[in-house]
C-alpha cells in the first residue's frame, strides 16, 4: 500500500480507477483525478493503462513468436522454437475439432485471442501494487495492470469477433439465407416475430457472453487479490494469513486465466463455425 | 470502469494483431510443423522400407548360398566322376603298354635266341670240326674234308 493514509474504500475504489484521458467538462484535455472526473469525460476518452498494457503486450507476444517464424525450420527446433510450435499444436489442434469449415483466418484469430488474452490475464499475477506503486513514483496517478478487467478491452475483442461472425454469415449463406436463419427458425414462418426475438437474442448474446464473461472472472479475480491486499494493512497475523491467501488464489489463479483464455478461443471458434454452417 | 473510446482502440489493435498474425507469424511455423512431419513420415516409411529390402537381400543371399552348395556338389561329383575316368584311362594305358613291352622282350629273346643259335651252331661246328678232325687226324686231311664239313655245319 500506499505511504498515504488510505481507507479500505479510497484504496479499492484507487485500485478500480483507469488511468483515464480525455477532454474535462471545462473542455481542457488531461488525466481524469477520480471517479466522477471520468465519467464526466463522457464516449470520446481513452484508458491509457489498459490499451497501453495491451498493445504492448500484444506487440510482445508478435514479436517472440515473428522471430520464432522467422527461424523455423523443419529440422531439430530449439527451446523457444519448440514452445512456440506446441502452443501452435494446441491451438491447430482445437480449430481442426471445432471448426469444420475451411478459412485461413480461423487459427491465426485463435492463436491470437489465446496467447493475448492469456497474456493480459497474466498481468493479474503481477504483485498488485507493483506496478501502480512504480507509477505513482513518476508521478502516474492511477494504473490499472490487467487490460481484462477493463470491459472496453473485453467488449472490444468481442465486437470484432462479433463483426467477424456476421461477415462471414453474410458471405457464406448470404443475406437472404442469413436473415432465414434469424427469422424462420424455430418455429418456421408462421412464428416470424418469436423467431426473430429468440434468435436476436442469440445473436446479440454471442459478443456479450464472451466479453463479460471474461471481463467478469478477471475482475472478481482482480478484486480478491486488491481485498487480500487490504489485510496487508491488518497487523501481523492478518497480514501473514493474507499472504498466505495471496499465494493460493495466485496458484489457483493460474488455472483460471489459462481457462478464460482457452474458453474466449473456443467460443471464438465454435461461433465462427456456426456462422459458416448453412442451415437447412 | 466506463464505456469509451478504448473500446474502439483495443477492437483496432484487435484487428491488427490478428492480421500480422495471419501474414507473418502462423503460416511459417505452420509449414515448419507439416514439413517436419512430412519429414518424419518420409522417415519412417523409408526406414520400412529398408527393412524390407533386408529381408529380401536376406532372402537373396540364401538362394544364392544354396545355389553355390550346389554347384560345389555337382562340381565334385563331376570331378569324382572324372577321377575314376582317368584312373580307368591309367589302367588301359598301363595294359597297353605292359602287353607292347611283352612284345618287345619276346622278340628280344627271340633275337638272342637266334643269336645264341648262330653261335651255338658255329661252336658245335667248330666242336664238331674238332672232334672229327681228332677222329680223323690221323686218316683225313683236314683240307679235303673241310668242305664238307661246312655244308654239314650249314644243315644244322
Amino acid at each position: 500500500m500506499s505511504g498515504e493514509a488510505l481507507t479500505s474504500a479510497e484504496y479499492i475504489k484507487h485500485h478500480l480507477q483507469n488511468l483515464t484521458f480525455g477532454q474535462h467538462p471545462d473542455g481542457t484535455w488531461g488525466i481524469a483525478h477520480g471517479v466522477e472526473q471520468a465519467r464526466e469525460m463522457g464516449f470520446w476518452a481513452i484508458h491509457l493503462d489498459t490499451l497501453g498494457f495491451s498493445i504492448a503486450l500484444g506487440i510482445l507476444f508478435l514479436y517472440i513468436f515473428h522471430r520464432v517464424a522467422k527461424q523455423a525450420t523443419a529440422g531439430v527446433p530449439g527451446g523457444l522454437q519448440n514452445f512456440a510450435e506446441w502452443i501452435v499444436e494446441f491451438i491447430e489442434t482445437s480449430v481442426k475439432g471445432s471448426f469444420s469449415g475451411r478459412n485461413a483466418l480461423i487459427a491465426p484469430l485463435a492463436f491470437t485471442i489465446f496467447v493475448w488474452i492469456f497474456l493480459m490475464n497474466f498481468m493479474d499475477l503481477i504483485a498488485i501494487d507493483f506496478l501502480p506503486g512504480l507509477a505513482q513514483l513518476i508521478g502516474i496517478p492511477y494504473l490499472k495492470v490487467v487490460p481484462t478487467t477493463d470491459p472496453n478491452a473485453t467488449f472490444g475483442m468481442a465486437f470484432g469477433v462479433f463483426f467477424l461472425i456476421l461477415y462471414y454469415s453474410f458471405k457464406v449463406k448470404g443475406i437472404g439465407g442469413f436473415f432465414g436463419e434469424l427469422a424462420f427458425q424455430p418455429f418456421g414462418k408462421l412464428g416470424l416475430p418469436i423467431n426473430l426475438l429468440l434468435e436476436g437474442v442469440n445473436l446479440i448474446a454471442k459478443p456479450i457472453s464472451l466479453s463479460l464473461r471474461l471481463f467478469g472472472n478477471m475482475y472478481a479475480g482482480e478484486m480478491i487479490f486488491v481485498l487480500i491486499a487490504l489485510m496487508y494493512s491488518g497487523g501481523l497475523f492478518l497480514g501473514s494469513f493474507g499472504g498466505l491467501l495471496q499465494i493460493g488464489w495466485a496458484i489457483f489463479h493460474i488455472l483460471i486465466i489459462t481457462l478464460q483464455a482457452f474458453i474466449f478461443m473456443t467460443l471464438t471458434i465454435v461461433y465462427l463455425d456456426m456462422a459458416h454452417q448453412e442451415h437447412h | 470502469m466506463n464505456i469509451n473510446a478504448t473500446l474502439i482502440g483495443q477492437a483496432i489493435a484487435f484487428f491488427l494483431f490478428v492480421v500480422f498474425c495471419m501474414k507473418y507469424v502462423w503460416p511459417p511455423i505452420l509449414h515448419a510443423l507439416e514439413t517436419r512431419k512430412k519429414k518424419i513420415a518420409d522417415g519412417l516409411a523409408a526406414a520400412e522400407h529398408g527393412k524390407h529390402e533386408q529381408a529380401l537381400a536376406e532372402e537373396r543371399a540364401k538362394e544364392l548360398l544354396r545355389k553355390a552348395k550346389e554347384q560345389a556338389g555337382e562340381i565334385v561329383t563331376r570331378a569324382d566322376k572324372r577321377a575314376a575316368e582317368i584312373v580307368d584311362e591309367a589302367r588301359g594305358d598301363a595294359r597297353e603298354e605292359g602287353a607292347r613291352l611283352l612284345v618287345a622282350a619276346r622278340a628280344e629273346i627271340d633275337q638272342e635266341l637266334n643269336r645264341v643259335k648262330e653261335e651255338l651252331r658255329g661252336q658245335v661246328v667248330s666242336i664238331a670240326l674238332a672232334g672229327a678232325g681228332k677222329v680223323l687226324a690221323r686218316e683225313v686231311d683236314e683240307a679235303t674234308h673241310a668242305e664238307l664239313m661246312n655244308k654239314l655245319a650249314a644243315e644244322i
